[in-house]
């Protein structure tokens, strides 16, 4: 295994010994959304992948 | 008697430091673009190597995680701010150098920072004009960077590139998702830094632009 995969892995690791107890307490701290309002969030990141599949598209489309 | 009715002059304050809130931010984070984009330009420029890379990247994490909280309310906090991007930057400058040597890689790369820059200004628009707040999605969001990054480690190993694009998929949206978060944290209260919150918005972007850059990478091979 290179050293770049090396430093790579210990970068994901120290990040997820940071976002661990963050994480842990945003899930006890933040406020219960209510089905609309999740309904609302599901329809932007419908439009956001949309959005991403037209470029992917638009790009493997061209002729190079 | 006052003439003055309190609750109005506080809201109206209140109103006002949020105001104030948004154009310092933005502000900041269009400075703190540009200074990554030169920093990126020159890393670049001078074919600096991907372990260099990861350096940056783990100063700028360490930055980040150790010296912004305690000089985010000083006049340090620009200083660390402006360093943390610069590094940023400077780690990016690999990724970008070999997608442009890539067939196509001009298109991918420009396809890329538009494509962003759409996204980013679509979402913080939808979240600033309609003060919605996102405050709900915190914990979903949390969550959700932890399975992608365990996902991550793993595919450090495994190698499966249809891994690697669903990934990048995720944290596209993912990102997206933080775009609104930050942004109503901005709006409704939260967090009244302009410091940290460039911070979050840049670190949004910046994920939003390398993973469309692997996926773009992807669909043109």
């Amino acid at each position: 295994m290179d050293w770049m995969k090396i430093m790579s892995a210990i970068f994901i690791v120290v990040m997820l010994v940071f976002l661990w107890p963050r994480a842990g307490h945003m899930l006890r701290e933040s406020r219960k959304g209510s089905s609309s309002e999740w309904l609302v969030v599901v329809l932007i990141l419908f439009g956001v992948a949309g959005f991403v599949a037209f470029l992917m598209h638009g790009i493997s489309a061209k002729p190079i | 008697m006052s003439l003055q009715n309190p609750t109005v002059t506080g809201r109206s304050e209140s109103l006002l430091a949020t105001n104030q809130l948004i154009r310092n931010t933005y502000l900041m984070l269009s400075l703190t673009l540009v200074w990554s984009a030169a920093m990126a330009g020159v890393a670049m420029w001078l074919r600096v190597p991907n372990m260099i890379s990861l350096v940056a990247m783990f100063g700028s994490m360490a930055l980040i995680w150790f010296v912004l909280p305690r000089t985010a309310n000083s006049s340090a906090g620009l200083l660390t701010v402006f360093a943390i991007t610069g590094l940023m930057g400077l780690g990016l400058g690999p990724t970008i150098n070999y997608y442009l040597h890539m067939e196509g890689g001009d298109q991918i790369v420009m396809t890329a920072l538009g494509g962003t820059g759409a996204i980013f200004l679509a979402l913080s628009a939808y979240a600033l004009t309609t003060r919605r707040d996102f405050s709900f999605m915190g914990g979903f969001l949390m969550v959700g960077l932890i399975v992608v990054l365990l996902a991550m480690l793993g595919n450090l190993f495994f190698h499966l590139p249809a891994l690697s694009m669903a990934l990048s998929a995720a944290v596209i949206l993912l990102m997206s998702g933080f775009i609104l978060f930050d942004t109503s944290r901005m709006v409704n209260g939260g967090e009244d830094n302009y410091l940290v919150m460039t911070v979050s918005l840049y670190l949004n972007i910046y994920n939003i632009f390398v993973s469309l850059l692997n996926l773009l990478g992807a669909s043109r091979d």
